[in-house]
């Protein structure tokens, strides 16, 4: 079926899960996982035979099959066949072309996005440039709200990541008013505790409530614990706005991660029911990676890209505030050098852009891994070109408890500098207010602290 | 380059809160940008990162250091042959080469108590600043205990579950690997140290191994790592087993008050 002749080399993919993974881009850890093509002579007869494959197709032939997973069962049950109307009669190669057309209008994608399977956009982002994955993201819109609105056109919105390796709280809130003076914050402030256990987490959630509470800041707050920790949290009362977790996409691998969909389900209830968004109530902040299931080992024969996609059916069924793919987080084992890194990163955000989600990206590495300051600034400047909804503002761009490097408060101001982009709405006119931002959204020169922030007099 | 107090530089007027935190706040920018300053502070933090993970550790070296106090040494490769093989394939690096394994063949007769691994991992710096002073410190002690030891295996581009692969081979109870950890910007020469009771190759997972992790000059001392290495070695031997099930209970010398601290932003 799944079959070419091409320059006097027969191949014979046998099954879709396999030729999807012999037509991705190179990558280690497909290599890794021994499901790479072995050549690019391979790699490109499996994208033309790609190409020839009908979208219908990946409604009946499941790459993970339907009774062993409830990540297919998610997929599979959960297709809108209404939305997918538009775009049944197309094999895989005429719907890059459609993607790219002029019918794809914002209003068309918007539409047709619960019809895509992450499947399909897998597949299609196999064989689209880095050009057409930027143009077709930078096409859908994704509008979600809490205490701000995250995701017009022409924003960009920041996750202040104010980590300590310790937890101090005088130490987080140095990084914390450090972004805040620099404009950062307005996704969420969101920490990664240095120990995920319950007090520590609910420490440090009533420390974030407390100051956006004072200062009146129109942003909400995250403790990435893990989901379990933030129940157990919200039972005892503690202040939760969004709700973290790590998600992946096999029920194999979210096993390994302690969840499933029913947890999920009952994280995404508890925290609806607090009710704490003003605006919105989409209450729940994902995080994902390309390699998190090979690296549990229950990537189910999938190629890293095709099983991160599939993570995003699970953070579609929770209508989140943001998704995060911590793109070089994991290493060079599935993401060796910058080239890769980059590429991975807008794979991702197109794919998230295309089934809906409010799709951000931790432009990162980590020192092992061939990438530099100049590889991160090309990503960023990709994916801000391509409409990304948020990035990470880290201090000078080192995390000092996660030993990796981010993106800086200074990144973010030169993509507003270069591209014109403002922080969400309700959050810029907060800058403004306080004197950190002008009316014309640059920094202010600030001879001192503003009033609003009293300093320790050391 | 002169100071920071060029006209072109915007001062941050919160350099203060430096004290709290090893982050790099207030940096100051030029325009919207770091200054020049800081923007070769984090190259050089990086270049010594990237310099440890790619820069060979010198085995001849470290052979000569530890057989000058008369510890017998065994230099010994695993399948991953180059550093970008071992850095994209972390399964070679957990499995030591053919003649690695004839040369263990031959060495082993009855069974040992203990096996001290040194695994260059993800810093050759950390494995060249740290190996040898602590290794002076360990073995003394190990052979007090009149542990049987075979000589200490130094491995070329090894992963922590290689030291399996070497108890095994020893038949020994007790199997320590010291490594080169993944370089952080402020930390590019941190040593950690897998400690696992019954390892067997293929066989123990990260669930059966206890780590003591972050050991270089700001972080954990020789004299703190060692005492809870001994500490985890004495609970093994009378659990019969290490990992999770074995918990580090020696108290961490770092004051707890710290949390205590006042948070300026809400005071």
């Amino acid at each position: 079926m799944y079959k070419i002749h091409i320059t006097q080399q027969g191949y014979d993919f046998k099954t879709l899960r396999n030729l999807m993974a012999k037509a991705t881009p190179a990558r280690s850890g497909d290599y890794l996982a021994g499901v790479a093509a072995v050549n690019n002579l391979e790699r490109v007869a499996a994208q033309w035979v790609l190409a020839d494959v009908p979208l219908k197709r990946f409604l009946n032939e499941a790459l993970v099959p339907y009774e062993q997973d409830e990540v297919t069962r998610l997929i599979i049950d959960g297709h809108d066949n209404a939305a997918f109307a538009a775009i049944s009669h197309l094999t895989v190669g005429d719907f890059r072309n459609w993607l790219l057309s002029e019918q794809a209008t914002t209003a068309a994608l918007t539409a047709v996005a619960p019809g895509v399977t992450p499947e399909m956009a897998a597949a299609v982002s196999k064989i689209m440039r880095i050009q057409d994955l930027i143009l077709v993201a930078k096409k859908c819109r994704v509008v979600t709200r809490f205490r701000n609105t995250i995701g017009l056109e022409n924003r960009l919105s920041t996750r202040l990541q104010p980590n300590h390796p310790t937890d101090n709280p005088a130490g987080v809130a140095a990084s914390l008013l450090d972004g805040l003076l620099y404009g950062c914050g307005d996704a969420v402030i969101g920490i990664n505790p240095a120990s995920d256990n319950l007090e520590a987490t609910s420490r440090l959630l009533h420390m974030l409530h407390d100051v956006i509470e004072r200062y009146q800041i129109p942003t909400q707050s995250c403790v990435l614990a893990h989901v379990t920790t933030t129940l157990k949290a919200i039972e005892q009362g503690a202040p939760v706005d969004l709700v973290f977790q790590s998600i992946a996409g096999t029920q194999k691998a979210n096993d390994s991660f302690g969840i499933n969909l029913d947890l999920l389900q009952e994280a995404h209830l508890a925290a609806l029911e607090l009710g704490r968004g003003t605006l919105g109530d989409n209450c729940m902040y994902f995080e994902t990676g390309q390699g998190s299931a090979l690296s549990a080992n229950a990537h189910q024969g999938l190629d890293q890209q095709t099983c991160e996609a599939r993570a995003y059916a699970v953070a579609r069924k929770f209508k989140p505030l943001l998704v995060n793919t911590v793109v070089g987080f994991i290493g060079p084992e599935y993401l060796y050098d910058g080239k890769q890194i980059i590429r991975a990163g807008l794979e991702d955000h197109f794919c998230g852009k295309l089934l809906g989600l409010p799709m951000g990206c931790d432009v990162c590495y980590t020192n092992h891994a061939e990438a530099d300051q100049d590889d991160m600034d090309m990503l960023l400047t990709q994916l801000a070109v391509a409409g990304g909804t948020f990035i990470m503002g880290v201090p000078g761009a080192d995390d000092v408890m996660l030993n990796y490097q981010s993106t800086s408060f200074h990144d973010a101001l030169y993509l507003r500098q270069v591209l014109g982009l403002r922080p969400a709405p309700e959050f810029e006119r907060w800058l403004q207010q306080h004197g950190i931002f002008n009316a014309e959204n640059q920094l202010q020169q600030l001879a001192d602290v503003p009033a609003l922030f009293k300093l320790p007099s050391y | 380059m002169s100071n920071d107090n060029e006209p072109t530089l915007a001062q941050d007027p919160w350099h203060s809160l430096k004290q709290f935190t090893p982050a790099r706040i207030a940096l100051g920018r030029a325009g919207v940008s770091l200054p020049t300053r800081a923007c070769l502070d984090f190259q050089l933090a990086h270049a010594l990162a990237r310099d440890a993970v790619n820069i060979p550790l010198d085995f001849a070296e470290l052979e000569q250091r530890l057989n000058a106090q008369s510890y017998q040494t065994l230099t010994l490769q695993t399948q991953a042959e180059n550093q970008s093989v071992y850095l994209q394939r972390p399964d070679l690096g957990r499995l030591l080469s053919t003649s690695a394994t004839a040369c263990l063949q031959h060495s082993v007769s009855i069974p040992f108590d203990a096996v001290v691994v040194v695994a260059d991992g993800l810093s050759s710096t950390a494995i060249e600043h740290h190996a040898e002073p602590f290794l002076s410190l360990l073995l003394p002690e190990l052979q007090q205990k009149g542990y049987r030891l075979p000589p200490v295996c130094l491995v070329k581009h090894g992963r922590v579950a290689i030291g399996d692969a070497i108890a095994e081979r020893y038949a020994a109870r007790l199997c320590m690997v010291l490594i080169g950890e993944r370089p952080g910007l402020s930390s590019p020469d941190s040593m950690g140290i897998y400690f696992t009771y019954q390892a067997r190759s293929g066989i123990s997972t990260d669930a059966e191994r206890n780590c003591i992790s972050n050991i270089h000059e700001n972080g954990l001392s020789y004299q703190q790592a060692l005492k809870k290495l001994l500490y985890l070695i004495n609970e093994a031997e009378k659990l019969q087993l290490s990992g999770v099930n074995l918990k580090d209970e020696t108290t961490d010398t770092e004051p707890n008050s710290q949390l205590k601290q006042a948070n300026f932003l809400l005071d």
